[in-house]
C-alpha cells in the first residue's frame, strides 16, 4: 500500500503505518489525519512531536500507558491522562498518534 | 460499557522472570525477549530481567550495528524504566569473566552471584529463558 502526498508516494503497511520512518514529513501526518477526518491542531502536534522524540531516544513506540505517563511528566497533568489523549486521538492515542508520527504500531498496543 | 479512557479492571499479576543468555545479534532471541518483556510490562505484570552468559552483551554500551545491517535496539533497554520494569539483574560471574563492570552497561542493574540468582528464581511463578 501507499499514500500520495503532494504528488509524492509513501509506502505503508496494510494498516496504514509508514514503511520507512525516515521518509516522514509533517505533510504526511496532515494527509493521514485528513483521511481519518481529523484536522491536526497544536495539541495533536504536541503529542506527535513527543512520540517522534521518544522513538528517536528509545527506538520503540511506547505503549499507551507509558505514553500517558510520559506526556504527563513533560506537558503537565492536565494532558497526561487518557481522557485528554482519547479526545485528541479517538482511535486509540498510541495507535493513531504513532501512525501520524510515522512510527511503527506500538508493541503490545491495545 | 466503560469508556475507552477508563482503566480496565485489573487482571491477575504474576511474577515473570526473563533470563537472557545470548549475544544480542546473530539470533533473534534477544530482540524477541525484549519484545515479550515490553508486552508483559504493558499488561502490568511483575517483571524481572536477568542477564547472564553472553546475554550481558545485550546491555553493553557503545553497540554499533551498521556493518551487519540490523537495528541497534540497545537504547530500548533504557525505556524499561518508563514501563516500570526496574528489576534488572546481572550475573556477577558472567560480567567478570567478560571483563565488564556495571559502568559498561546502558542501564542500572544489580549484580548478583550464583546463589543469589538461584534464590531469586525460586521466588518466580514463570521463568522464560532466551
Amino acid at each position: 500500500m501507499a499514500i500520495e502526498v503532494n504528488g509524492k508516494s509513501y509506502d505503508t503497511d496494510e494498516e496504514g503505518y509508514l514503511a520507512d520512518l525516515n521518509q516522514w514529513e509533517a505533510e504526511v501526518a496532515t494527509a493521514m489525519a485528513q483521511a481519518d477526518g481529523t484536522e491536526l491542531t497544536d495539541s495533536h502536534w504536541e503529542v506527535i512531536n513527543f512520540l517522534r522524540e521518544y522513538y528517536e531516544e528509545y527506538q520503540i513506540a511506547p505503549a499507551v500507558r507509558v505514553l500517558t505517563k510520559a506526556i504527563g511528566k513533560k506537558l503537565g497533568k492536565d494532558k497526561g491522562n487518557s481522557k485528554y489523549l482519547y479526545e485528541l486521538f479517538p482511535y486509540g492515542p498510541a495507535k493513531q498518534a504513532c501512525k501520524y508520527a510515522g512510527l511503527p504500531k506500538p508493541t503490545g498496543c491495545v | 460499557m466503560a469508556e475507552p479512557w477508563e482503566d480496565e479492571p485489573e487482571g491477575p499479576v504474576r511474577k515473570f522472570m526473563y533470563v537472557n543468555r545470548r549475544a544480542p545479534y546473530g539470533t533473534i532471541y534477544a530482540l524477541e525477549s525484549l519484545e515479550v518483556v515490553l508486552i508483559a510490562a504493558a499488561f502490568e505484570q511483575d517483571v524481572t530481567l536477568v542477564f547472564m552468559d553472553d546475554g550481558v552483551f545485550q546491555i553493553k554500551k557503545g553497540q554499533s550495528t551498521e556493518a551487519i545491517g540490523v537495528k541497534n535496539f540497545s537504547p530500548t533497554y533504557r525505556a524499561l524504566e518508563g514501563y516500570d520494569v526496574e528489576k534488572l539483574y546481572v550475573s556477577r560471574e558472567s560480567l567478570e569473566s567478560r571483563g565488564l563492570t556495571t559502568d559498561d552497561l546502558v542501564v542500572p542493574v544489580q549484580v548478583l552471584d550464583k546463589d543469589q540468582l538461584a534464590a531469586l528464581m525460586e521466588e518466580q511463578e514463570v521463568i522464560l529463558s532466551f
